[in-house]
C-alpha cells in the first residue's frame, strides 16, 4: 500500500506552462507592432542626450524671474481648470434635469410617454457625445479655431466635463429616494420646485464631492492641455522639453507634483467639510 | 457657527472662479467673432466628410491595432514592474521590516503623479517618435498606479495562510508563491484589466505628441490641415473608445448576474 501519493510534481505545472507558451504567441505580434525594441534607449545616437539632458535636472533652475513664469503659469493652469469647470456647470446642471427620468410627469402614471423618452435619451446621447471625445482631443480643434492660448484649454474642459458631469448628475439624482419628488410632482408642484424640494436635498452632499472630485481632475488634466498649446504649465514644459532644457523642466515637474499633491489635499478637506 | 462656514467656502469659491475669469483673458471676441465662427463651421463640415478611401481605412485600422497593442503590452509592463514594487512597498506582516517601504512609496507616487503625456513628452528624446515611447509612457505612470493598489491589496488580505507556511519555517520566496500571490491574485488582475481599459483610452490621445497610435495618425494629418483624413480618425477614436466602454460595461453586467 502507498502510503505517500502526493505527486512529487506540482500538479499545475502543465497547465502553468502552456499558459505561458500562449501568452506568448499572443504577446509577439503586439512587440512586433509596437516597435518594442527597449535597446535603441542605450544605442550611441540616443543614450547621451539622454544623459545630458537628465544630468541637467539637477539643480533645477531657480532664478527669481523664472520661478515668477512658472508660478505664473501654474495659476493660469488652476485658473483654467476652474473656469473650465464653472462654464462645465452652466452645461451640465440644464441637461442633467433634461435627462433625469425621475422628474417626468407622464411617467408618474407608469410608463414615460414615447415624446419625452426620445427627448431624455437624445439629451443622453449628447452627453455620450460630449465625453466620448478626450479634452485633449477638443484642446487640439478649438486652437485650430481659436488659435494657442487658454481659451481652447477652458473650452476643451468645459465640453468633455459637460458630458461627464451631466451623466453622473443625472445618475445620482435618479438613484435617489423618488418618492418625494413623485409626490411634489403628483400635487402640483413645477419640475423645478421638485428638483429644489425634492431631489437636490437629499443628493446635495454627493453631488458636491462629485463636483470637488472632478475638479481636482481638471486641474491635472489642464495641465496637460498645454502640451497642444493651449497654455498653462504644459505649454512651457513642452518649450522647454524641445529647447532640452533639463533644469526648467526639473522646475516644473516639481511644480506640477506640487500643483497635483495640493489639489488633492484640498479636495480631500473640501469633501469632509461638506460631508 | 455652521452655516457661517459654508457661507465662506461660497464667497471663497466665488472670488476663485471671478479671478479665474478675469486672469485668463480670454478671447469670447476671438471665439465668437464671424471669422471663427466661419472657421468652425467650415471644420465641422468637413469633419462630416470623412475619407472613406479602402488604403486609408486600412492604414487606420493598423493604427488603432497599434493603439490596443501599446495599451496591452503597457499595462502588462506596469503589472509586472508595480508588483516588483509592491512588495517593498508592502508591509505584508507584523514582522515584517519593511525597511524599504517608505523610498519605494515615494518612488510610487512620483511615477504615478506624473501623467502620461508628460511621460511620452519626456521619453521622445531618448525613445524617439514611434509607440515605443508611448508605450513606456504608459508602462511607467501604470505601475505607479498598480504598484500602489498591489500593495495595498498584500496589506489588507487575511494573514491566515502566509502565517502558517511562516510558522513551519518555510522561506519568504515560497509564502509569497504559495499564499500571498494566489490570495491576491484575483483583487490584482481585476485592477489590471480596470487599468487596461483606461489606458486604452490614453493610448488613443498619447499619440498627439508623437508618441504613435491613432493620437499621431491625428496630430499629423490635423498639422496638414487634411480635414477628411482627420474626421476619419476622430471617428476611428471615438469608436475604438465606446467598443471598449461597451465591453467593459458588458464585462461587469455578466459578472455581476
Amino acid at each position: 500500500m502507498h502510503v505517500n501519493t502526493a505527486p512529487r510534481r506540482d500538479p499545475a505545472w502543465t497547465g502553468r506552462v502552456f499558459a505561458l507558451l500562449a501568452t506568448l504567441v499572443v504577446v509577439w505580434p503586439m512587440l512586433v507592432l509596437t516597435e518594442f525594441k527597449p535597446w535603441t534607449l542605450f544605442s550611441p545616437e540616443s543614450l547621451p542626450p539622454t544623459l545630458h539632458f537628465l544630468g541637467d535636472f539637477f539643480p533645477p533652475k531657480l532664478e527669481p524671474d523664472f520661478l515668477r513664469l512658472v508660478l505664473f503659469e501654474t495659476w493660469r493652469t488652476v485658473a483654467m481648470a476652474t473656469a473650465g469647470m464653472t462654464l462645465a456647470l452652466f452645461l451640465a446642471i440644464p441637461m442633467a434635469l433634461l435627462a433625469s427620468r425621475t422628474l417626468s410627469i407622464s411617467a408618474l402614471t407608469g410608463r414615460m410617454a414615447l415624446a419625452p423618452a426620445v427627448f431624455r435619451q437624445g439629451v443622453r446621447w449628447l452627453l455620450m457625445l460630449l465625453r466620448s471625445v478626450p479634452e485633449l482631443i477638443w484642446a487640439l480643434i478649438f486652437v485650430r479655431v481659436v488659435g494657442l492660448g487658454p481659451t481652447s484649454g477652458v473650452l476643451a474642459i468645459a465640453l468633455t466635463y459637460a458630458g461627464m458631469l451631466g451623466k453622473v448628475y443625472a445618475e445620482i439624482l435618479e438613484s435617489g429616494d423618488a418618492l418625494p419628488t413623485q409626490a411634489l410632482l403628483r400635487n402640483g408642484a413645477g419640475r423645478l420646485q421638485a428638483f429644489f424640494y425634492g431631489q437636490l436635498p437629499q443628493s446635495s452632499s454627493e453631488l458636491t464631492s462629485y463636483t470637488v472630485y472632478r475638479w481636482e481632475c481638471a486641474i491635472r488634466s489642464s495641465a496637460v492641455l498645454g502640451f497642444v498649446g493651449a497654455g498653462g504649465l504644459g505649454q512651457q514644459m513642452d518649450a522647454s522639453m524641445k529647447m532640452f532644457n533639463g533644469s526648467e523642466v526639473a522646475t516644473m515637474l516639481l511644480m506640477f507634483m506640487g500643483l497635483v499633491w495640493l489639489a488633492d489635499q484640498v479636495s480631500r478637506l473640501l469633501r469632509e467639510a461638506l460631508a | 457657527m455652521r452655516r457661517c462656514k459654508l457661507c465662506w467656502l461660497n464667497l471663497g469659491l466665488l472670488m476663485l472662479v471671478l479671478a479665474s475669469f478675469i486672469s485668463l483673458d480670454l478671447q469670447w471676441g476671438k471665439f465668437l467673432s464671424g471669422q471663427a465662427l466661419g472657421s468652425m463651421g467650415r471644420f465641422v463640415k468637413e469633419l462630416l466628410t470623412p475619407n472613406t478611401e479602402l488604403a486609408f481605412l486600412r492604414k487606420i485600422l493598423w493604427a488603432s491595432l497599434e493603439t490596443l497593442a501599446m495599451s496591452a503590452l503597457g499595462t502588462a509592463l506596469a503589472a509586472a514592474v508595480g508588483l516588483a514594487l509592491a512588495l517593498p512597498a508592502a508591509k505584508s506582516h507584523p514582522n515584517d521590516p519593511a525597511r524599504w517601504r517608505g523610498a519605494t512609496r515615494l518612488l510610487l507616487n512620483v511615477l504615478r503623479s506624473i501623467p502620461e503625456l508628460v511621460w511620452a513628452a519626456l521619453l521622445l528624446i531618448s525613445a524617439g517618435l514611434g509607440p515605443l515611447a508611448g508605450t513606456l509612457a504608459l508602462a511607467l505612470h501604470t505601475s505607479g498606479v498598480l504598484g500602489r493598489l498591489f500593495a495595498e491589496t498584500f496589506e489588507n488580505q487575511p494573514q491566515g495562510p502566509a502565517e502558517a507556511l511562516r510558522l513551519r519555517g518555510v522561506r519568504p520566496a515560497l509564502v509569497f508563491c504559495y499564499a500571498d500571490l494566489p490570495q491576491a491574485l484575483p483583487q490584482l488582475v481585476s485592477y489590471t484589466l480596470y487599468r487596461w481599459e483606461n489606458n486604452i483610452r490614453a493610448a488613443a490621445v498619447l499619440g498627439v505628441v508623437g508618441a504613435g497610435g491613432l493620437g499621431q495618425m491625428l496630430a499629423f494629418h490635423m498639422g496638414l490641415f487634411q480635414m477628411m483624413e482627420t474626421s476619419s480618425v476622430l471617428i476611428a477614436m471615438m469608436l475604438l473608445v465606446a467598443l471598449v466602454d461597451g465591453l467593459s460595461y458588458l464585462t461587469r453586467i455578466s459578472l455581476q448576474r
